[in-house]
């Protein structure tokens, strides 16, 4: 008798929780539209002036990443500037997996701008057209997507710009001569690729005549890998005579590598790092010199860019100009590109005067 | 000790295949690298040969090492003055603290040690995650005097290393010596057989859980000294590493046999391979491949061994009746 | 079907309900159709590879090795188009390709006799390596609209994507034979108790090849929804989903020791677990507490029901129960 009504208590228990279940499922079904289509479409702001009050949302790589937090507390200085709401969310794993399903969550909230920095050119491109069908304009930094899933681009620098600077900074430092080799990120990394490709033809200037590059080696952006990898090349080519890491990580990590090993002072490495991990094999000889751009610099333009898309100021067509607060005005490039401006070299005259 | 030998073996041909495709591989800068290399791995597989003895298995420990990593680099931003002594002490503490709550978990709630530790693998990183908060601590934050550590030498040694041999000592001495540590083996050989012989299983399978976690927070504290540049993300999926060199170093993963040394072997020859790669210029996308094979490998050759000891005993058995 | 609910089942239901009724109540956006089309998504793979692996653990092994071979499928088929296959000729190719590599798995835990445990860690890291040999770090994306975004489609007029009803198909077919067959009573029988199993005529070795077999195919077949929802072959795609699956069983009151559990309680604990994740985002929780809620969910699920029962049972005997030692 006892097991028989245990039993009708459990089937009960269990009807009524899965009945409730459906029925939250099936009003859910009625409530379509119920989200803002996003701010952008409201009121026009064709005056040029950025409204007040936009949601804007900063998506990178990964929460966690030191680079990241700089350059998105870099846009949070602008979202302020221009009274919008700020957030930051993201993955605590690289993954473009896992930022689609952020990027769906920013569309069901009717975020007005997202700015992402796309851990996969390709695989983020059917959520971000999702979110944009929402109302939401994109703008992606630091590593783009496919260029018709966004609005803009805000580039860093040209990549021609990088391959230029680090090509001519290891020259100078090797005396224009000598073996060297290229320490990476991953070996899909967008730019990092880019950047590879046009460093070999700028190698092949009559002036570099002299550098063979032997090998690219990948960090995979992870400390640990970058440092070994370092000790592996420095292994494998004896006579090595310098290496670039157009990676901060990487750099970083070979530069730790350097200073607490034989070769330092002996092979040269210079890179894109940030001026506080490089102020020390700086200041002890290890690195000469190194460049980058300010992160924080670029979070700022790329979350005026998302606010003037927003705001109507600009479309995204090439030729159209928006002021970027502290930073001037900039102009959109072919392809929906804004660039940031030329890197930055930092060496043990000027480093002292950054602080990120 | 055949299986110590036979990793021994395949540890010496590697080392010296390689080196015969480029000598540089053991000149003394390289000797240092590879010591370092095995450093932390060697720490962590002591540690969870102990757990993996007792038929239980620790894949909390990456997580442990991260959070202990980024505790010491906090502490030292916190008090830069803080004596190395203290500052490993705190990471052990961290780390003790962590096994404490998977061996609690385990030994009280009795759950198997692989969903517990599976669950504080997220659990520990989480927490390491926002306390971190996007912070990176660099090299430069670090006293000079910490950092030495991290590249100093003792008789050609790094010190880093020696910390690693104290360890493996340590553990090698009390598995073989105490009796609390035979125990270990006799609750992995047969749980039942062990609690009914009167060993507190539960007991001893909370200590092993505590040393597996206090070894990670030590193997966190190294890793600080070493790589200087720290973030939350420290010893990410380190855990598979770990079991796979305590596997291919004997210890079967049903507990009750096998030697802290063995492990060490394995974690040593797991590290080696990885530093192998890269000078023997074989893409690097191998080693996780070769890792996964070695694993079966080991296993496999284990369960051969033993099923051919089992038959010799039988066969004695046979004979003497 | 309902007959059979446990205790464990209600509760997850139960719990479930819960989270779902609170947080439409408390977080915006979470009672809308678009929510539910995008959970879904997230739903289909984990809940795809979490019904063979239900059965095997069940009989008492596991899998590890699954998210590693979703990964290898997604690899293969990135090479394969690159090469100029045709999709209609790899889906069945890389169905094959899955069930070679749960036949591997399974010819090292029959075969050898060899725990599961410790083989599919060691394939989980030889399944992810070849993904890297295969395809190297690349992604290959240029696959056709017509497939990626067939893929993703909603059946006419809902949110819901026409894949989740083949999953659900698929849950119910499961769940018939696991507990209205001979065949599932056998899988029940070997996590109970291998010997009588085997006494009792049942051939466990032939019947956990064939799951192992049968769990390398359905990886496989989550692999290439993947790589179509995503529309991007890569090496690392699904890394870490083995612990999402695994705690999915857990949290749906399958026993790791074998033998106990149903595959109702699972598709809840499937649910459950993306539904809180995906309800935490939305409220803008912060991805580190995630992690932390998801660990949290695992360990509650393991030890809720085992303090219950040890408290009953010192309750009702007053003396410490015997139970079995906690294994790996």
């Amino acid at each position: 008798m006892k097991a028989m009504r245990t039993r009708h208590v459990r089937l009960g228990a269990s009807l009524i929780a899965l009945s409730a279940l459906l029925m939250t499922t099936a009003c859910a079904s009625d409530d379509e539209g119920d989200t803002p289509a996003g701010g952008g479409n409201a009121s026009g702001g064709a005056s040029g002036q950025i409204k007040e009050g936009l949601s804007v949302a900063f998506l990178p790589k990964q929460v966690n990443n030191p680079y990241f937090t700089v350059s998105d507390n870099g846009g949070k200085s602008a979202v302020e500037e221009f009274k919008g709401e700020y957030k930051e969310v993201g993955p605590s794993e690289a993954s473009a997996s896992s930022q689609v399903s952020y990027i769906n969550t920013l569309t069901q909230q009717g975020s007005d701008v997202i700015v992402i920095s796309a851990n996969d050119p390709n695989a983020i491109c059917g959520a971000v057209n999702q979110a944009r069908q929402g109302g939401a304009k994109v703008v992606t930094f630091d590593s783009d997507t496919n260029k018709d899933c966004r609005d803009l681009f805000v580039n860093q620098v040209t990549a021609q710009g990088i391959a230029e600077n680090q090509v001519k900074l290891i020259s100078d430092q090797i005396g224009g001569a000598g073996k060297i080799a290229i320490l990476s990120a991953t070996a899909n990394a967008t730019n990092q690729n880019a950047w590879i490709e046009l460093m070999k033809t700028e190698l092949k200037k009559p002036e570099y005549s002299k550098i063979e590059l032997v090998t690219v080696a990948y960090g995979n952006d992870e400390d640990q890998k970058s440092f070994q990898e370092t000790q592996g090349l420095l292994s494998s080519y004896p006579d090595l005579k310098g290496i670039i890491s157009p990676t901060t990580v990487g750099v970083a990590a070979a530069a730790r590598y350097l200073s607490g090993s034989q070769y330092k002072g002996k092979v040269a490495l210079t890179g894109l790092g940030t001026p506080n991990q490089m102020r020390e094999f700086v200041k002890d000889g290890t690195v000469k010199n190194f460049a980058l751009w300010s992160p924080a610099d670029l979070g700022y333009l790329a979350a005026y860019a998302g606010a003037a898309l927003a705001s109507g100021v600009i479309t995204g067509k090439e030729g159209e100009k928006f002021t970027a607060g502290k930073l001037g005005e900039y102009t959109i490039a072919a392809d929906g590109i804004v660039v940031l401006g030329p890197p930055t070299v930092f060496d043990s005259s000027n480093i002292d005067q950054f602080d990120f | 000790m055949v299986r110590e030998l036979g990793i021994g073996l395949a540890l010496v041909l590697l080392v010296a295949v390689t080196t015969i495709y480029n000598p540089r591989f053991l000149n003394a800068q390289s000797r240092k690298d590879l010591m370092l290399g095995a450093t932390i791995l060697v720490v962590l597989a002591v540690g969870q040969a102990i757990v993996v003895i007792t038929r239980n298995v620790d894949l909390s420990v990456g997580s442990v090492l991260g959070l202990s990593a980024f505790a010491t680099g906090k502490l030292f931003l916190a008090m830069s003055e803080t004596p190395i002594v203290l500052a490993v002490l705190a990471g052990v503490g961290l780390g003790l603290l962590c096994g404490i709550v998977n061996g609690a978990l385990i030994a009280v709630a009795r759950v198997p040690a692989l969903v517990v530790t599976l669950g504080t693998l997220y659990v520990f990183r989480g927490v390491d995650y926002s306390w971190a908060a996007g912070q990176q601590i660099n090299a430069a934050d670090m006293p000079s005097g910490f950092k030495r550590m991290g590249t100093a030498t003792l008789l050609g040694i790094p010190v880093l290393a020696l910390f690693a041999i104290a360890v493996l000592v340590f553990a090698g001495y009390y598995l073989r010596n105490y009796r609390s540590g035979r125990e270990m083996y006799a609750i992995g050989s047969d749980p039942e057989a062990a609690r009914l012989s009167g060993i507190p299983v539960g007991w001893r399978v909370f200590t092993a859980m505590a040393i597996s976690g206090a070894l990670a927070g030590l193997a966190g504290v190294l890793h600080a000294a070493r790589f200087g540049t720290l973030d939350a993300a420290a010893g990410n999926g380190i855990e598979l590493q770990v079991v796979a060199a305590v596997v291919v170093g004997g210890v079967a993963i049903f507990g009750g046999s096998g030697s802290v040394y063995g492990a060490a072997l394995g974690a040593l020859l797991l590290s080696t391979i990885g530093s192998a790669l890269p000078v023997l210029r074989i893409d690097p996308f191998w080693q996780q491949a070769v890792v996964g094979a070695l694993i079966l490998a080991a296993i496999g050759l284990d369960r051969a061994l033993t099923a051919r000891i089992a038959d010799r005993l039988r066969g004695r058995r046979a004979r003497g009746a | 079907m309902l007959k059979r609910l446990g205790t464990w089942d209600i509760l997850v239901i139960g719990v479930l309900a819960l989270v779902v009724i609170a947080s439409s109540i408390a977080v915006d956006g979470f009672a809308t159709s678009r929510f539910w089309g995008f959970l879904l998504l997230d739903v289909i793979p984990i809940a795809l590879i979490a019904l063979p692996m239900t059965l095997v653990i069940v009989t008492g092994e596991i899998d590890l090795s699954v998210a590693s071979v979703l990964g290898l499928s997604s690899a293969v088929m990135g090479q394969l188009w690159l090469s100029g296959v045709p999709l209609p000729v790899i889906l069945p190719l890389v169905l094959v390709l899955g069930m070679v590599l749960g036949a591997v798995n399974g010819l090292f835990v029959t075969g050898f006799g060899l725990p599961s445990l410790a083989v599919t860690i060691g394939t989980l890291a030889l399944y992810r390596g070849l993904a890297y040999v295969v395809l190297g770090d690349k992604a290959v994306a240029d696959f056709p609209f017509s497939w990626t975004g067939n893929t993703i489609e909603a059946l006419p007029g809902t949110t819901i994507p026409w894949m989740a009803l083949l999953v659900a198909g698929l849950a119910v077919t499961f769940g018939v034979v696991l507990h209205a067959t001979p065949v599932g009573r056998a899988l029940f029988a070997m996590g109970n108790n291998e010997q009588a199993a085997t006494f009792s005529g049942i051939s466990v070795a032939r019947t956990k090849f064939w799951l192992f077999v049968l769990t390398g195919a359905v990886a496989a077949l989550a692999g290439f929804f993947w790589t179509m929802r995503y529309a991007s072959a890569r090496a690392d795609n699904g890394a870490g989903l083995e612990l999402s699956v695994v705690a999915a069983v857990l949290l749906g009151g399958v026993s790791i020791f074998g033998g106990r559990g149903s595959l109702i309680g699972v598709m809840a604990g499937v649910l459950l677990l993306i539904s809180l994740r995906n309800a935490l985002q939305l409220a803008d929780v912060p991805a580190d507490t995630l992690t932390v809620v998801t660990g949290a969910l695992l360990i509650v699920s393991v030890v809720g029901p085992n303090a219950a029962s040890m408290l009953r049972a010192r309750l009702r005997r007053r003396r410490p129960a015997v139970t079995p030692v906690a294994g790996a």
